[in-house]
């Protein structure tokens, strides 16, 4: 297995509870994987499949992006800078 | 002045004059400041006051991928972008992109591209907390 650090924003943390966690997965899961099975945890997050961005370790990633132990996985709901 | 950065995520006010202080070059003769300011209402309705949360270890470097974009497209000097994050008052200022070019033109174009690539990718949100004690994450 390996183990991954994910972060939750905004809306995200509001359904998930807290703003990161770590969570193991097993080797050669993606980040569209990971967003799968954390739907199936809080079904309240599939309301954002389709409309949010994926980063790896702070950079811009795509679901098909394959993650490595000690990564950090952000699920980025529509974002809203500016006014 | 030691500390400024260009591109920065703050919970402090923020202040225009060091951005462009920083964008201004002997070569550039148009300097664009970009204020966008919390308002008081959101599609008719009352807004008593925004917070703002940021992903800040990757916004900051999202801003200065933004403001490469910009200068890819249009001959441009220096680029600075602060947002600010935590709760804001009606009428303090959310977000500053001050952009330098030879010409007002292009300063023009690439502060209002800015902001738009802010709107699109960085990775900010705001949230409103209307006036009847509701809140709400435009997202």
């Amino acid at each position: 297995m390996i183990s991954v650090r994910v972060r939750y924003f905004a809306g995200h943390r509001d359904i998930v509870g807290q703003a990161e966690q770590q969570m193991a997965l097993e080797p050669g899961a993606t980040v569209g994987d990971l967003w799968g099975l954390l739907v199936e945890r809080h079904p309240r997050l599939a309301g954002y499949s389709g409309r949010l961005l994926f980063a790896v370790n702070q950079e811009f990633a795509s679901p098909a992006t394959t993650l490595h132990d000690g990564d950090e996985v952000a699920f980025i709901p529509p974002v809203s800078g500016g006014v | 002045m030691s500390d400024f950065r260009p591109f920065e995520i703050t919970d402090r006010p923020l202040d225009p004059a060091p951005l462009v202080a920083y964008v201004q070059t002997p070569g550039d003769g148009a300097v664009v400041t970009f204020a966008g300011v919390a308002r008081n209402h959101f599609g008719g309705r009352p807004t008593a006051f925004l917070s703002y949360e940021a992903y800040a270890e990757m916004a900051g470097p999202v801003l200065a991928q933004i403001a490469e974009e910009a200068r890819a497209r249009w001959p441009i000097g220096r680029v600075a972008v602060h947002h600010r994050v935590g709760r804001l008052a009606i009428g303090e200022t959310a977000v500053l992109v001050v952009v330098a070019a030879p010409h007002r033109h292009e300063a023009f174009a690439a502060a209002a591209y800015v902001m738009d690539r802010i709107k699109e990718i960085a990775p900010i949100w705001k949230q409103e907390h209307w006036a009847d004690g509701e809140a709400e994450w435009r997202e």
